[in-house]
Protein backbone atom coordinates (compact mmCIF):
# COMPACT_ATOMS: atom_id res chain seq x y z
CA UNK A 1 0.00 0.00 0.00
CA UNK A 2 1.39 3.36 -0.97
CA UNK A 3 2.05 6.20 1.41
CA UNK A 4 -0.66 8.30 -0.21
CA UNK A 5 -3.33 5.63 0.33
CA UNK A 6 -2.17 5.30 3.90
CA UNK A 7 -2.47 9.01 4.55
CA UNK A 8 -5.90 9.12 2.91
CA UNK A 9 -7.09 6.25 5.08
CA UNK A 10 -5.93 8.06 8.20
CA UNK A 11 -7.66 11.22 7.04
CA UNK A 12 -10.92 9.32 6.59
CA UNK A 13 -10.55 7.75 10.04
CA UNK A 14 -9.91 11.21 11.40
CA UNK A 15 -13.01 12.56 9.71
CA UNK A 16 -15.03 9.72 11.23
CA UNK A 17 -13.99 10.30 14.83
CA UNK A 18 -13.90 14.05 14.21
CA UNK A 19 -17.50 14.14 13.05
CA UNK A 20 -18.56 12.24 16.19
CA UNK A 21 -16.67 14.78 18.32
CA UNK A 22 -18.41 17.52 16.35
CA UNK A 23 -21.87 16.11 17.13
CA UNK A 24 -21.05 16.02 20.83
CA UNK A 25 -19.37 19.43 20.74
CA UNK A 26 -22.59 20.91 19.30
CA UNK A 27 -24.36 19.97 22.54
CA UNK A 28 -21.71 21.72 24.65
CA UNK A 29 -21.63 24.82 22.52
CA UNK A 30 -25.42 25.26 22.17
CA UNK A 31 -26.02 24.83 25.88
CA UNK A 32 -23.18 27.24 26.61
CA UNK A 33 -24.58 29.74 24.13
CA UNK A 34 -28.04 29.69 25.66
CA UNK A 35 -27.66 28.83 29.33
CA UNK A 36 -24.07 30.15 29.72
CA UNK A 37 -22.98 26.96 31.46
CA UNK A 38 -20.67 24.04 30.67
CA UNK A 39 -22.78 20.91 30.95
CA UNK A 40 -20.14 18.43 32.07
CA UNK A 41 -22.77 15.70 32.25
CA UNK A 42 -23.07 15.90 28.46
CA UNK A 43 -20.40 13.19 27.95
CA UNK A 44 -22.39 10.79 30.09
CA UNK A 45 -25.48 11.30 27.95
CA UNK A 46 -23.40 9.61 25.23
CA UNK A 47 -22.87 6.67 27.57
CA UNK A 48 -26.60 6.51 28.35
CA UNK A 49 -27.33 6.59 24.61
CA UNK A 50 -24.98 3.64 24.02
CA UNK A 51 -26.45 1.60 26.89
CA UNK A 52 -29.99 2.43 25.75
CA UNK A 53 -29.13 0.95 22.36
CA UNK A 54 -27.93 -2.22 24.10
CA UNK A 55 -31.08 -2.40 26.23
CA UNK A 56 -33.27 -1.95 23.17
CA UNK A 57 -31.48 -4.64 21.19
CA UNK A 58 -30.52 -7.25 23.78
CA UNK A 59 -33.36 -6.93 26.31
CA UNK A 60 -36.39 -5.73 24.36
CA UNK A 61 -35.23 -7.41 21.12
CA UNK A 62 -36.16 -4.36 19.09
CA UNK A 63 -35.06 -4.02 15.48
CA UNK A 64 -32.01 -1.76 15.03
CA UNK A 65 -34.09 1.26 13.98
CA UNK A 66 -36.37 0.86 17.00
CA UNK A 67 -33.40 0.62 19.35
CA UNK A 68 -31.88 3.76 17.83
CA UNK A 69 -35.15 5.68 18.27
CA UNK A 70 -35.48 4.40 21.83
CA UNK A 71 -31.95 5.57 22.59
CA UNK A 72 -32.61 9.04 21.14
CA UNK A 73 -35.90 9.34 23.03
CA UNK A 74 -34.35 8.30 26.36
CA UNK A 75 -31.45 10.74 26.00
CA UNK A 76 -33.73 13.62 24.97
CA UNK A 77 -35.98 13.10 27.97
CA UNK A 78 -32.96 12.65 30.24
CA UNK A 79 -31.30 15.84 28.98
CA UNK A 80 -34.44 17.94 29.44
CA UNK A 81 -35.08 16.31 32.84
CA UNK A 82 -31.56 17.02 34.09
CA UNK A 83 -31.93 20.65 33.11
CA UNK A 84 -35.30 20.96 34.89
CA UNK A 85 -34.23 19.24 38.09
CA UNK A 86 -30.57 20.11 38.48
CA UNK A 87 -29.78 23.29 36.53
CA UNK A 88 -32.98 25.34 36.40
CA UNK A 89 -33.12 26.05 40.16
CA UNK A 90 -29.55 27.37 39.87
CA UNK A 91 -30.16 29.71 36.96
CA UNK A 92 -29.39 32.82 38.94
CA UNK A 93 -26.69 31.17 41.07
CA UNK A 94 -22.94 31.61 40.62
CA UNK A 95 -21.46 29.84 37.57
CA UNK A 96 -19.27 27.76 39.88
CA UNK A 97 -22.31 26.24 41.63
CA UNK A 98 -23.78 25.18 38.28
CA UNK A 99 -20.45 23.76 37.13
CA UNK A 100 -20.10 21.63 40.26
CA UNK A 101 -23.71 20.46 39.92
CA UNK A 102 -22.96 19.40 36.35
CA UNK A 103 -19.95 17.39 37.52
CA UNK A 104 -22.19 15.86 40.21
CA UNK A 105 -24.79 14.85 37.62
CA UNK A 106 -21.99 13.30 35.56
CA UNK A 107 -20.87 11.13 38.51
CA UNK A 108 -24.48 10.25 39.28
CA UNK A 109 -25.08 8.96 35.75
CA UNK A 110 -21.83 6.96 35.77
CA UNK A 111 -22.57 5.44 39.17
CA UNK A 112 -26.14 4.56 38.20
CA UNK A 113 -24.91 2.80 35.11
CA UNK A 114 -22.27 0.99 37.21
CA UNK A 115 -25.02 -0.08 39.60
CA UNK A 116 -27.36 -1.32 36.90
CA UNK A 117 -24.97 -2.83 34.36
CA UNK A 118 -21.86 -3.57 36.45
CA UNK A 119 -18.22 -2.73 35.79
CA UNK A 120 -17.49 -5.56 33.37
CA UNK A 121 -17.50 -4.23 29.82
CA UNK A 122 -20.46 -5.52 27.80
CA UNK A 123 -19.78 -6.40 24.17
CA UNK A 124 -22.13 -4.69 21.74
CA UNK A 125 -21.90 -5.64 18.09
CA UNK A 126 -22.19 -2.89 15.51
CA UNK A 127 -25.66 -2.36 14.11
CA UNK A 128 -24.19 -1.47 10.74
CA UNK A 129 -24.60 -4.58 8.60
CA UNK A 130 -22.46 -3.99 5.54
CA UNK A 131 -18.71 -4.42 5.36
CA UNK A 132 -17.60 -1.30 3.62
CA UNK A 133 -16.04 -0.52 0.29
CA UNK A 134 -12.63 -0.37 -1.32
CA UNK A 135 -11.81 2.52 -3.65
CA UNK A 136 -8.41 2.51 -5.36
CA UNK A 137 -6.71 0.56 -2.61
CA UNK A 138 -8.32 2.54 0.22
CA UNK A 139 -10.71 0.53 2.32
CA UNK A 140 -13.49 2.36 4.09
CA UNK A 141 -15.46 0.47 6.71
CA UNK A 142 -19.26 0.40 6.77
CA UNK A 143 -19.48 2.23 10.09
CA UNK A 144 -17.21 4.97 8.74
CA UNK A 145 -19.53 5.54 5.78
CA UNK A 146 -22.62 5.51 7.99
CA UNK A 147 -20.99 7.85 10.51
CA UNK A 148 -20.00 10.36 7.85
CA UNK A 149 -23.45 10.34 6.25
CA UNK A 150 -25.39 10.54 9.52
CA UNK A 151 -23.24 13.30 11.02
CA UNK A 152 -23.36 15.35 7.82
CA UNK A 153 -27.16 15.12 7.77
CA UNK A 154 -27.38 16.05 11.46
CA UNK A 155 -25.09 19.05 11.12
CA UNK A 156 -26.76 20.32 7.95
CA UNK A 157 -30.25 20.03 9.45
CA UNK A 158 -29.17 21.71 12.67
CA UNK A 159 -27.62 24.62 10.77
CA UNK A 160 -30.80 24.98 8.76
CA UNK A 161 -32.96 24.69 11.87
CA UNK A 162 -31.06 27.40 13.75
CA UNK A 163 -30.94 29.83 10.85
CA UNK A 164 -34.21 29.26 9.05
CA UNK A 165 -36.90 28.46 11.57
CA UNK A 166 -38.83 30.46 14.12
CA UNK A 167 -37.66 28.29 17.03
CA UNK A 168 -34.08 28.53 15.77
CA UNK A 169 -34.20 32.30 15.69
CA UNK A 170 -35.72 32.29 19.18
CA UNK A 171 -32.68 30.25 20.26
CA UNK A 172 -30.30 32.76 18.68
CA UNK A 173 -32.14 35.64 20.32
CA UNK A 174 -32.05 34.02 23.77
CA UNK A 175 -28.35 33.27 23.41
CA UNK A 176 -27.63 36.90 22.58
CA UNK A 177 -29.78 38.68 25.15
CA UNK A 178 -32.00 36.60 27.38
CA UNK A 179 -33.70 39.63 28.92
CA UNK A 180 -34.54 41.35 25.65
CA UNK A 181 -35.77 38.06 24.13
CA UNK A 182 -38.10 37.53 27.07
CA UNK A 183 -39.45 41.06 26.70
CA UNK A 184 -40.20 40.27 23.05
CA UNK A 185 -42.47 37.47 24.23
CA UNK A 186 -40.14 34.48 23.92
CA UNK A 187 -40.54 31.77 26.54
CA UNK A 188 -36.97 31.42 27.77
CA UNK A 189 -37.60 28.21 29.74
CA UNK A 190 -39.05 26.45 26.72
CA UNK A 191 -36.14 27.61 24.56
CA UNK A 192 -33.60 26.30 27.08
CA UNK A 193 -35.45 22.95 27.26
CA UNK A 194 -35.44 22.73 23.48
CA UNK A 195 -31.69 23.35 23.43
CA UNK A 196 -31.06 20.58 25.93
CA UNK A 197 -33.37 18.28 23.96
CA UNK A 198 -31.52 18.85 20.68
CA UNK A 199 -28.08 18.59 22.31
CA UNK A 200 -29.00 15.33 24.05
CA UNK A 201 -30.54 13.80 20.93
CA UNK A 202 -27.30 14.55 19.06
CA UNK A 203 -25.34 13.01 21.96
CA UNK A 204 -27.45 9.84 21.68
CA UNK A 205 -26.64 9.58 17.97
CA UNK A 206 -22.96 10.17 18.75
CA UNK A 207 -23.10 7.48 21.46
CA UNK A 208 -24.60 4.96 19.06
CA UNK A 209 -22.01 5.68 16.37
CA UNK A 210 -19.23 5.54 18.97
CA UNK A 211 -20.28 2.17 20.38
CA UNK A 212 -20.71 0.73 16.89
CA UNK A 213 -17.08 1.63 16.27
CA UNK A 214 -15.56 0.38 19.55
CA UNK A 215 -18.14 -2.38 20.21
CA UNK A 216 -17.84 -2.37 23.98
CA UNK A 217 -19.91 -0.75 26.73
CA UNK A 218 -18.62 0.49 30.05
CA UNK A 219 -19.95 3.13 32.45
CA UNK A 220 -17.09 5.52 31.77
CA UNK A 221 -17.27 5.27 28.00
CA UNK A 222 -18.63 8.81 27.64
CA UNK A 223 -15.85 10.48 29.61
CA UNK A 224 -13.08 10.56 26.98
CA UNK A 225 -15.19 11.51 23.90
CA UNK A 226 -17.01 13.97 26.17
CA UNK A 227 -13.89 15.77 27.26
CA UNK A 228 -12.44 15.71 23.74
CA UNK A 229 -15.64 17.16 22.33
CA UNK A 230 -15.44 19.86 24.99
CA UNK A 231 -11.91 20.60 23.77
CA UNK A 232 -13.30 20.70 20.22
CA UNK A 233 -16.00 23.19 21.26
CA UNK A 234 -13.45 25.45 22.94
CA UNK A 235 -11.07 25.06 20.00
CA UNK A 236 -13.76 26.19 17.57
CA UNK A 237 -14.96 28.97 19.87
CA UNK A 238 -17.47 28.00 22.55
CA UNK A 239 -20.94 29.31 21.76
CA UNK A 240 -20.36 29.07 18.00
CA UNK A 241 -22.21 26.31 16.14
CA UNK A 242 -19.98 26.24 13.02
CA UNK A 243 -17.02 26.50 15.42
CA UNK A 244 -18.02 23.27 17.17
CA UNK A 245 -18.27 21.46 13.85
CA UNK A 246 -14.91 22.76 12.66
CA UNK A 247 -13.26 22.11 16.04
CA UNK A 248 -14.52 18.52 16.11
CA UNK A 249 -13.28 17.72 12.63
CA UNK A 250 -9.86 19.31 13.24
CA UNK A 251 -9.50 17.45 16.52
CA UNK A 252 -10.37 14.12 14.90
CA UNK A 253 -7.87 14.68 12.09
CA UNK A 254 -5.06 15.69 14.45
CA UNK A 255 -5.75 12.71 16.67
CA UNK A 256 -5.83 10.21 13.83
CA UNK A 257 -2.73 11.53 12.07
CA UNK A 258 -0.68 11.78 15.24
CA UNK A 259 -1.70 8.25 16.22
CA UNK A 260 -0.55 6.97 12.85
CA UNK A 261 2.62 8.97 12.31
CA UNK A 262 3.85 10.21 15.66
CA UNK A 263 2.86 8.00 18.55
CA UNK A 264 -0.32 6.34 19.77
CA UNK A 265 0.57 7.08 23.37
CA UNK A 266 1.27 10.72 22.69
CA UNK A 267 -1.81 11.39 20.54
CA UNK A 268 -3.97 12.61 23.45
CA UNK A 269 -1.13 14.80 24.69
CA UNK A 270 -0.84 16.32 21.23
CA UNK A 271 -4.60 16.96 21.06
CA UNK A 272 -4.64 18.76 24.40
CA UNK A 273 -1.35 20.51 23.60
CA UNK A 274 -2.96 22.02 20.51
CA UNK A 275 -5.83 23.27 22.63
CA UNK A 276 -3.34 25.07 24.87
CA UNK A 277 -1.63 26.58 21.82
CA UNK A 278 -4.88 27.80 20.25
CA UNK A 279 -6.02 29.32 23.50
CA UNK A 280 -2.68 31.12 23.88
CA UNK A 281 -2.82 32.55 20.37
CA UNK A 282 -6.57 33.11 19.99
CA UNK A 283 -8.30 32.83 23.38
CA UNK A 284 -11.80 33.07 21.89
CA UNK A 285 -11.23 29.93 19.75
CA UNK A 286 -11.05 29.64 15.99
CA UNK A 287 -14.50 31.03 15.13
CA UNK A 288 -15.36 32.62 18.46
CA UNK A 289 -15.82 36.34 18.73
CA UNK A 290 -14.39 38.39 21.53
CA UNK A 291 -17.10 40.28 23.32
CA UNK A 292 -15.96 43.80 23.80
CA UNK A 293 -17.19 45.19 27.08
CA UNK A 294 -18.25 48.76 26.61
CA UNK A 295 -17.41 51.03 29.48
CA UNK B 1 -62.11 52.78 31.25
CA UNK B 2 -58.45 53.63 30.69
CA UNK B 3 -56.18 51.20 28.83
CA UNK B 4 -53.57 51.25 31.57
CA UNK B 5 -54.51 51.85 35.17
CA UNK B 6 -51.65 51.76 37.65
CA UNK B 7 -52.56 52.10 41.32
CA UNK B 8 -50.30 52.61 44.34
CA UNK B 9 -47.38 50.95 42.62
CA UNK B 10 -44.28 50.70 44.76
CA UNK B 11 -41.02 48.76 44.96
CA UNK B 12 -38.28 48.49 47.56
CA UNK B 13 -34.78 47.22 46.99
CA UNK B 14 -33.75 46.27 50.50
CA UNK B 15 -34.14 49.47 52.49
CA UNK B 16 -34.37 51.71 49.44
CA UNK B 17 -37.84 52.73 48.38
CA UNK B 18 -37.18 53.27 44.67
CA UNK B 19 -40.76 54.00 43.63
CA UNK B 20 -43.57 54.80 46.03
CA UNK B 21 -47.31 55.22 45.53
CA UNK B 22 -47.06 55.60 41.76
CA UNK B 23 -50.41 56.18 40.05
CA UNK B 24 -51.05 56.67 36.38
CA UNK B 25 -54.05 56.34 34.12
CA UNK B 26 -53.55 56.24 30.36
CA UNK B 27 -56.46 56.44 27.95
CA UNK B 28 -56.44 54.33 24.80
CA UNK B 29 -54.69 56.09 21.91
CA UNK B 30 -52.96 58.61 24.16
CA UNK B 31 -49.33 59.67 23.77
CA UNK B 32 -48.19 59.95 27.35
CA UNK B 33 -44.86 61.20 28.70
CA UNK B 34 -43.08 60.18 31.88
CA UNK B 35 -40.42 62.68 32.83
CA UNK B 36 -38.27 63.47 35.81
CA UNK B 37 -34.66 64.09 36.85
CA UNK B 38 -32.06 61.32 36.59
CA UNK B 39 -32.56 58.60 39.19
CA UNK B 40 -36.20 59.50 39.78
CA UNK B 41 -37.28 55.92 39.08
CA UNK B 42 -38.65 56.18 35.54
CA UNK B 43 -36.93 53.10 34.15
CA UNK B 44 -37.81 51.24 37.34
CA UNK B 45 -41.48 51.96 36.55
CA UNK B 46 -40.94 50.54 33.04
CA UNK B 47 -39.27 47.48 34.52
CA UNK B 48 -42.28 46.89 36.76
CA UNK B 49 -44.74 47.42 33.92
CA UNK B 50 -42.93 44.80 31.81
CA UNK B 51 -42.44 42.24 34.58
CA UNK B 52 -38.67 42.57 34.84
CA UNK B 53 -39.12 43.68 38.47
CA UNK B 54 -41.90 42.38 40.68
CA UNK B 55 -43.54 45.34 42.43
CA UNK B 56 -43.57 45.21 46.22
CA UNK B 57 -47.12 46.56 46.19
CA UNK B 58 -49.79 48.05 43.94
CA UNK B 59 -51.56 46.91 40.82
CA UNK B 60 -51.06 47.27 37.06
CA UNK B 61 -54.31 46.85 35.17
CA UNK B 62 -53.98 46.56 31.41
CA UNK B 63 -57.31 46.48 29.60
CA UNK B 64 -59.05 45.16 32.70
CA UNK B 65 -56.47 42.49 33.60
CA UNK B 66 -53.95 42.69 36.40
CA UNK B 67 -50.54 41.83 34.99
CA UNK B 68 -48.59 41.95 38.27
CA UNK B 69 -46.86 38.60 38.85
CA UNK B 70 -46.73 37.58 35.22
CA UNK B 71 -43.30 37.01 33.69
CA UNK B 72 -41.96 39.36 30.97
CA UNK B 73 -42.86 36.98 28.13
CA UNK B 74 -46.46 36.68 29.37
CA UNK B 75 -46.78 40.44 29.83
CA UNK B 76 -45.47 40.94 26.31
CA UNK B 77 -48.16 38.56 25.08
CA UNK B 78 -50.86 40.42 26.98
CA UNK B 79 -49.88 43.56 25.09
CA UNK B 80 -47.04 45.63 26.56
CA UNK B 81 -43.89 46.02 24.48
CA UNK B 82 -40.86 48.17 25.12
CA UNK B 83 -37.58 49.56 23.87
CA UNK B 84 -34.47 50.10 25.95
CA UNK B 85 -32.49 53.08 27.13
CA UNK B 86 -29.31 51.35 25.96
CA UNK B 87 -30.04 49.69 22.64
CA UNK B 88 -30.51 45.95 23.08
CA UNK B 89 -30.92 44.61 19.57
CA UNK B 90 -29.85 41.10 18.63
CA UNK B 91 -26.63 42.33 17.03
CA UNK B 92 -25.62 39.05 15.43
CA UNK B 93 -28.95 38.74 13.63
CA UNK B 94 -30.16 40.51 10.51
CA UNK B 95 -32.56 43.44 10.66
CA UNK B 96 -35.33 41.18 9.33
CA UNK B 97 -34.62 38.42 11.86
CA UNK B 98 -34.78 40.91 14.72
CA UNK B 99 -38.33 41.76 13.72
CA UNK B 100 -39.22 38.12 13.04
CA UNK B 101 -38.15 37.10 16.55
CA UNK B 102 -40.74 39.51 17.90
CA UNK B 103 -43.39 37.95 15.64
CA UNK B 104 -42.72 34.67 17.46
CA UNK B 105 -46.10 34.45 19.17
CA UNK B 106 -48.15 35.69 16.23
CA UNK B 107 -47.36 32.76 13.99
CA UNK B 108 -47.07 29.11 14.74
CA UNK B 109 -46.12 25.85 13.15
CA UNK B 110 -45.06 22.65 14.83
CA UNK B 111 -41.47 21.55 15.25
CA UNK B 112 -42.33 18.54 13.08
CA UNK B 113 -43.58 20.55 10.11
CA UNK B 114 -40.45 22.68 10.37
CA UNK B 115 -38.16 19.65 10.31
CA UNK B 116 -40.08 17.94 7.52
CA UNK B 117 -40.29 21.19 5.55
CA UNK B 118 -44.06 20.88 5.15
CA UNK B 119 -46.25 23.37 3.37
CA UNK B 120 -47.40 24.89 6.64
CA UNK B 121 -43.80 25.75 7.53
CA UNK B 122 -43.11 27.38 4.17
CA UNK B 123 -46.37 29.34 4.19
CA UNK B 124 -45.87 30.57 7.74
CA UNK B 125 -42.27 31.61 7.13
CA UNK B 126 -43.30 33.49 3.98
CA UNK B 127 -46.11 35.21 5.84
CA UNK B 128 -43.72 36.16 8.64
CA UNK B 129 -41.24 37.58 6.15
CA UNK B 130 -43.94 39.66 4.50
CA UNK B 131 -45.27 40.97 7.79
CA UNK B 132 -41.75 41.83 9.00
CA UNK B 133 -40.96 43.68 5.78
CA UNK B 134 -44.25 45.55 6.04
CA UNK B 135 -43.32 46.79 9.52
CA UNK B 136 -39.82 47.71 8.36
CA UNK B 137 -41.30 49.66 5.48
CA UNK B 138 -43.09 51.97 7.90
CA UNK B 139 -39.64 52.89 9.19
CA UNK B 140 -38.22 53.08 5.69
CA UNK B 141 -35.86 50.24 6.51
CA UNK B 142 -37.03 47.47 4.21
CA UNK B 143 -34.00 48.06 1.98
CA UNK B 144 -31.69 47.18 4.85
CA UNK B 145 -33.57 44.03 5.88
CA UNK B 146 -30.70 41.67 5.27
CA UNK B 147 -27.79 43.46 6.88
CA UNK B 148 -26.64 42.71 10.42
CA UNK B 149 -28.45 44.91 12.91
CA UNK B 150 -25.16 45.85 14.61
CA UNK B 151 -24.00 47.40 11.32
CA UNK B 152 -26.86 49.91 11.23
CA UNK B 153 -26.15 53.55 12.06
CA UNK B 154 -27.20 54.60 15.55
CA UNK B 155 -30.42 56.39 14.63
CA UNK B 156 -31.59 53.39 12.59
CA UNK B 157 -30.82 51.03 15.46
CA UNK B 158 -33.14 53.07 17.67
CA UNK B 159 -35.82 52.85 14.99
CA UNK B 160 -35.31 49.11 14.60
CA UNK B 161 -35.88 48.69 18.33
CA UNK B 162 -39.24 50.41 17.94
CA UNK B 163 -40.06 48.28 14.90
CA UNK B 164 -39.17 45.13 16.82
CA UNK B 165 -41.35 46.16 19.76
CA UNK B 166 -44.25 46.92 17.40
CA UNK B 167 -43.94 43.47 15.85
CA UNK B 168 -45.14 41.92 19.12
CA UNK B 169 -48.49 43.60 18.33
CA UNK B 170 -48.75 45.58 21.56
CA UNK B 171 -51.65 47.61 22.92
CA UNK B 172 -49.22 49.74 24.88
CA UNK B 173 -45.74 50.66 23.66
CA UNK B 174 -43.16 51.83 26.17
CA UNK B 175 -40.28 53.89 24.78
CA UNK B 176 -37.34 54.40 27.12
CA UNK B 177 -35.54 57.60 26.06
CA UNK B 178 -36.06 57.10 22.32
CA UNK B 179 -34.21 60.31 21.45
CA UNK B 180 -31.16 59.63 23.62
CA UNK B 181 -27.98 60.39 21.68
CA UNK B 182 -29.80 61.75 18.65
CA UNK B 183 -29.02 65.03 16.94
CA UNK B 184 -31.81 67.64 16.50
CA UNK B 185 -32.60 66.46 12.96
CA UNK B 186 -32.89 62.85 14.02
CA UNK B 187 -35.05 63.87 16.96
CA UNK B 188 -37.41 65.81 14.72
CA UNK B 189 -37.68 62.79 12.43
CA UNK B 190 -38.29 60.55 15.44
CA UNK B 191 -41.15 62.76 16.62
CA UNK B 192 -42.85 62.30 13.26
CA UNK B 193 -42.27 58.55 13.41
CA UNK B 194 -43.75 58.25 16.90
CA UNK B 195 -46.92 60.14 15.95
CA UNK B 196 -47.15 58.12 12.75
CA UNK B 197 -46.96 54.72 14.44
CA UNK B 198 -49.49 55.74 17.09
CA UNK B 199 -52.01 56.42 14.31
CA UNK B 200 -50.96 53.66 11.93
CA UNK B 201 -50.78 50.85 14.47
CA UNK B 202 -53.62 52.20 16.60
CA UNK B 203 -51.67 51.92 19.84
CA UNK B 204 -51.08 53.80 23.04
CA UNK B 205 -47.59 55.09 23.81
CA UNK B 206 -45.89 55.85 27.10
CA UNK B 207 -42.45 57.36 26.74
CA UNK B 208 -39.61 58.42 28.99
CA UNK B 209 -37.68 61.36 27.61
CA UNK B 210 -35.33 64.12 28.67
CA UNK B 211 -35.64 66.10 25.45
CA UNK B 212 -38.25 68.69 26.44
CA UNK B 213 -38.79 69.76 22.86
CA UNK B 214 -39.87 66.25 21.99
CA UNK B 215 -41.97 65.90 25.12
CA UNK B 216 -43.82 69.18 24.72
CA UNK B 217 -44.08 68.62 20.97
CA UNK B 218 -45.89 65.29 20.92
CA UNK B 219 -47.09 64.26 24.38
CA UNK B 220 -50.69 64.93 25.34
CA UNK B 221 -50.28 64.17 29.02
CA UNK B 222 -47.27 64.19 31.32
CA UNK B 223 -46.46 62.71 34.67
CA UNK B 224 -43.42 64.00 36.53
CA UNK B 225 -41.55 61.63 38.81
CA UNK B 226 -39.14 62.86 41.46
CA UNK B 227 -37.38 60.72 44.09
CA UNK B 228 -39.67 57.80 43.22
CA UNK B 229 -42.88 59.76 43.77
CA UNK B 230 -45.32 61.47 41.43
CA UNK B 231 -44.75 65.22 41.60
CA UNK B 232 -47.53 66.24 39.28
CA UNK B 233 -49.63 65.17 36.31
CA UNK B 234 -51.21 67.24 33.56
CA UNK B 235 -50.86 68.73 30.11
CA UNK B 236 -47.34 69.63 28.94
CA UNK B 237 -47.99 73.42 29.17
CA UNK B 238 -49.24 73.19 32.72
CA UNK B 239 -46.61 70.73 33.91
CA UNK B 240 -43.55 72.34 32.35
CA UNK B 241 -44.47 75.76 33.79
CA UNK B 242 -45.12 74.36 37.24
CA UNK B 243 -42.58 75.97 39.61
CA UNK B 244 -42.25 72.70 41.56
CA UNK B 245 -41.21 70.86 38.39
CA UNK B 246 -38.71 73.54 37.49
CA UNK B 247 -37.26 73.28 41.00
CA UNK B 248 -37.01 69.49 40.73
CA UNK B 249 -35.00 69.81 37.54
CA UNK B 250 -32.91 72.89 38.26
CA UNK B 251 -32.83 73.13 42.05
CA UNK B 252 -33.79 76.11 44.15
Amino acid sequence: MGILQNILEQVINGLRSGSIYALIALGYTMVYGIAKMINFAHGDIIMVGAYALYVGLAIFHLPAVGAVLLSIAICTILGVGIERIAYKPLRSAQPLAVLITAIGVSFLLQSLSLLIFGATPIPQASIVGFDGIKIGGISISGITIVTLIVTTICMASLTWFINKTKLGSAMRAVSEDKGAAELMGIDVNKTISLTFAIGSALAAIAGILYVCQYQSLKPTLGAMPGIKAFVAAVLGGIGSVPGAMLGGIILGLIESLSKAYISTELSDAIVFGILVLVLLIKPSGLLGKIRKEKV
Amino acid sequence: MALLEVKNLGISFGGLRAVDDFNISIEKGCLYGLIGPNGAGKTTVFNMLTGVYLPTDGSIILDGNNVVGKNPAQICQSGIARTFQNIRLFGKMSVLDNVKVALHNEYSYSLGSGILHLNKYKKTETAMNERALEILKVFDMNEQAHILSSNLPYGKQRKLEIARALATNPKLLLLDEPAAGMNPNETAELMDTISLIRDKFDITILLIEHDMKLVSGICEQLTVLNFGMVLTTGTPEAVLNDPEVVTAYLGE
